[in-house]
């Protein structure tokens, strides 16, 4: 294995290779998954907020009447921004960062399989999210909804909608990396023993999810290059002049985002999968059922993507088939429910805050689930279409289901990270403000989107009867704000406090308990051998013969070498490198037909991008001693 | 892709190696990405409002040479990796060189399509027909350029000694060959999708 390394004739790299493990370069250069995955909690936190303050301008906005905080365009904008920051840039980059740091420690590895791959995603991810928001400041962000119906996408005026198609492909380049990533980590890096049924539910959902990124991210890829082309450089895909067809961006951007649903969903339902069994004190109630009705939404979930569509006319077949789909994924999704609750039922329950919103996760998202069903029903949904009952029904699922199970991962996982428990009082009050906050402010859009108030409208009439629930839901979203407050003092609070939280402060079940917090960078001394689900549980409480000596991964050969020096992946500056070349390239896109050296810009940020990938393969993985 | 994972992840939970996983994953994902774009143009083809339809302005002879040329590099493509599994590092070369230069054929022969295309007045602004033709045909395009890029590079690494040793070269002109040969079998589907398949009209 290592003999050959040293065969290699060496040579330098194109630039130095960066040794700092600390500071701000040691944060740049790093390719160690733990801290890659909190650097992507910190920048999808920070995105949050930035959302959440659209969210309030939007509820300022429409608390009244003919409101005057924003006016249309700035409206437009705003609620298309939130949609796609709370998607593209907080919700699936949470999931993500937990995907991160805990995917290696609870399968027993000692990194992801391509650590400077999975530093490669975060930047993408960075540059993406930081080109979007730099329209703001060049005319104007994407004003045409998160959803980017086409010929209405390719033909507002200003750049932002061409912000959009450039923006949302960088992003979608980082989830594929990072999908890859997962996706081998978690077949081929496995400590000895964890067999496939042996895995937590989390490490389940997230390899479902990374498959669902692998096979929806060139479809919605697909349909943004052919906006980009259409609005950059005069291609005619969505003219309807020329026989261009608004249905195909529809069915393209669906096929796309109705897994994009579940890659949101599906890593908050692993938590809350890991989160009850700690608290109930109680292996999870139907390991195998829960895992199957997990892959079966990933399946399923290719099939019913067309129920976004029933208000465009279809056809009855085509409706009546995607009813039917959209009913049948329902049920292996109550099957998760009622593991959910056999979980709990009967358990030595304690409830702390990672368990409340667990909890909170599984009664809102019964809520958002069952108006989900009410649009299968194609002659409801046609009242429903484009009404407020639409934005309830979505924001129970990401914000009541998606949201309060990332939130209640942060809570749990907080102490092994940091080393440091999030403190509870504060944490409780956080929980029933989000709580309370989310159901007041989304819980009346059911009755006002039932009453026809239209969504994406920057303003109403007054005499339509939607006063009252408008006023209550901006101040639901206020409370919702307080208590983001509150969690960002815990925060501070708690580190201030620095109250010691230990190896195994919940008297977990799962493997990454078992080291220390924070866990070293190696993560494992010694590889462990996994020899039963909830292995850590088993040997602290099931085990009565002899534990066997842990042997290392890859058999006798390597280890004494092993346990004398564990080669860990080096630091790098290629993958941050790699990622620049593509916001300028975009940048040339945008400025195609204004900038007369646009073209060298295109082929500069080619270039970059080119010469990092080129700079990357030349490097070794691990630098020499 | 680096050195890391050949020496500290030799050892796998399948036995596989984790870059070949990850490019056979990667594939996976290019087939989507290329369904898509066929499925535009097959929605397209048959919707001709202004200038040219396909089969006015298509040169079947000349794109099936070209097409020939592009699968004969698959062949070489082969020899390559015959070549550094024996541990013939001149073999190699010759063979790379070969597929590259093959490659760079059809990519010329590409651009003398386009380019006849354009003057007989078919552009990506002329019809969807025209859109979806060259966004489909030029994506395809890219990524034959880049497999020439890599096959280049891996010319460029037997020079300097960096296919050594042969196993491990082996290993790495594998994963290349993967990627070029799936984006020859993406040919042959569009290749009969565009070429051969009859329009109306």
């Amino acid at each position: 294995m290592a003999t050959h390394v040293e065969t290699i004739p060496r040579r330098r790299g194109l630039l130095a290779r960066p040794t700092a493990k600390t500071g701000l370069w040691g944060w740049m250069t790093t390719v160690d998954h733990k801290k890659i995955g909190i650097m992507y909690g910190a920048t999808a936190i920070f995105f949050f907020l930035v959302g959440g303050l659209e969210a309030l301008f939007i509820r300022l906005q429409l608390a009244t009447p003919n409101g005057e905080v924003l006016s249309a365009e700035m409206y437009n904008q705003f609620f298309t921004m939130h949609g796609l920051t709370m998607i593209f840039l907080v919700v699936m980059p949470l999931g993500v960062a937990l995907m991160n740091y805990f995917i290696p420690l609870m399968i027993g590895a000692r990194d992801v399989a391509f650590p400077r791959l999975n530093a490669f995603s975060y930047w993408v991810f960075l540059v993406g999210g930081l080109f979007l928001y730099s329209s703001f400041f060049l005319g104007g962000a994407p004003d045409g909804g998160w959803f980017g119906y086409a010929p209405l996408s390719t033909s507002l005026p200003g750049n932002g909608m061409t912000f959009y198609s450039l923006g949302l492909q960088i992003l979608g380049v980082a989830s594929l990396a990072g999908a890859v990533n997962f996706i081998i980590t978690i077949i081929n890096m496995r400590a000895p023993g964890m067999t496939f049924f042996k895995m937590p539910v989390f490490i389940w959902m997230s390899l479902v999810t990374s498959f669902l990124l692998l096979f929806a991210m060139p479809v919605i890829a697909v349909a943004l290059f052919q906006l980009m082309f259409d609005r950059a450089f005069d291609a005619n895909f969505f003219n309807p002049a020329l026989g261009g067809d608004p249905l195909l961006w529809q069915h393209l951007f669906w096929l796309f985002g109705h897994p994009e649903v579940y890659i949101m969903i599906l890593p908050a339902m692993g938590i809350v999968s890991d989160i009850l069994p700690t608290f109930a004190r109680k292996p999870i109630f139907g390991y195998a059922a829960i895992v199957f009705a997990g892959a079966a939404i990933g399946i399923m979930g290719w099939g019913v993507w067309a129920h976004h569509m029933f208000a465009v006319g279809l056809g009855p077949v085509g409706n009546s088939v995607f009813a039917a789909t959209t009913m049948f994924i329902a049920v292996p999704t109550g099957v998760k429910i009622f593991n959910w609750l056999g979980t709990l039922w009967g358990g030595d329950i304690r409830f702390k805050t990672p368990l409340l919103f667990a909890v909170g996760f599984v009664a809102l998202f019964i809520i958002g689930g069952l108006s989900g069903v009410s649009h299968a029903i194609v002659p409801h949904d046609a009242q429903q279409t484009d009404t407020y009952y639409i934005v309830a029904h979505f924001h129970y699922v990401l914000f009541g289901g998606a949201l309060f199970g990332l939130m209640g991962g942060f809570y749990y996982w907080w102490p092994k990270v940091f080393g440091h428990m999030l403190g509870e009082g504060l944490g409780k009050i956080h929980f029933w403000l989000f709580f309370i906050g989310m159901n007041l402010t989304f819980g009346p859009m059911h009755i006002v989107g039932l009453q026809g108030q239209p969504r994406r409208t920057y303003t109403y009439p007054e005499g339509m009867g939607w006063d009252f629930w408008n006023m209550m839901e901006t101040v639901g979203a206020f409370t919702i704000a307080l208590s983001m407050v509150v969690f960002l003092v815990n925060v501070v609070v708690s580190k201030a406090k620095n109250e010691e939280a230990g190896d195994d402060p919940w008297d977990a079940r799962t493997l990454e308990w078992a080291m220390s917090s924070p866990p070293p960078e190696h993560n494992f001394d010694t590889i462990p051998v996994v020899r039963e689900r909830d292995d850590f549980w088993d040997q602290k409480y099931g085990r009565t013969e002899e534990q066997p000596q842990p042997v290392i991964a890859g058999g006798a050969d390597g280890h004494e070498e092993h346990t004398e020096h564990i080669h860990l992946p080096s630091p790098s500056y290629f993958p941050m490198l790699a990622s620049f070349g593509m916001p300028i390239a975009a940048y040339g896109v945008i400025y195609f037909n204004e900038w007369s050296f646009a073209p060298l810009v295109i082929g500069g940020g080619i270039l970059i991008t080119l010469l990092s990938l080129m700079g990357w393969v030349l490097e070794p993985g691990t630098a020499e001693e | 892709m680096s050195t890391h994972e050949a020496t500290v992840e030799h050892h796998t939970s399948t036995g596989l190696d984790n870059t070949k996983l990850a490019m056979w994953a990667f594939l996976g994902s290019e087939c989507l990405f290329f369904g898509s774009l066929i499925s535009t143009y097959l929605l397209y083809r048959n919707r001709v409002v202004t200038g040219p339809t396909p089969h006015e302005i298509y040169d079947i002879p000349f794109t099936s040479v070209s097409s020939f040329v592009l699968l004969m590099s698959s062949l070489t493509m082969v020899l390559a990796l015959a070549a550094i599994q024996r541990g013939d590092h001149r073999g190699l070369r010759i063979w790379l060189l070969a597929t590259a230069f093959l490659g760079l054929s059809f990519i010329g022969g590409q651009v003398y399509e386009f380019s006849t295309f354009v003057e007989e007045g078919l552009k990506l602004s002329t019809s969807t027909f025209g859109s979806s033709f060259f966004v489909l045909t030029g994506f395809h395009g890219a990524h034959v350029t880049v497999g020439i890029l890599m096959l280049l590079a891996l010319v460029g690494f037997s020079w300097a000694g960096r296919l050594e040793p042969a196993s491990e070269g082996a290993r790495k002109v594998e994963l290349i060959g993967l990627y070029w040969h799936f984006v020859d079998i993406v040919w042959i589907v569009i290749f009969t999708v565009i070429y051969l398949v009859p329009t109306k009209g």
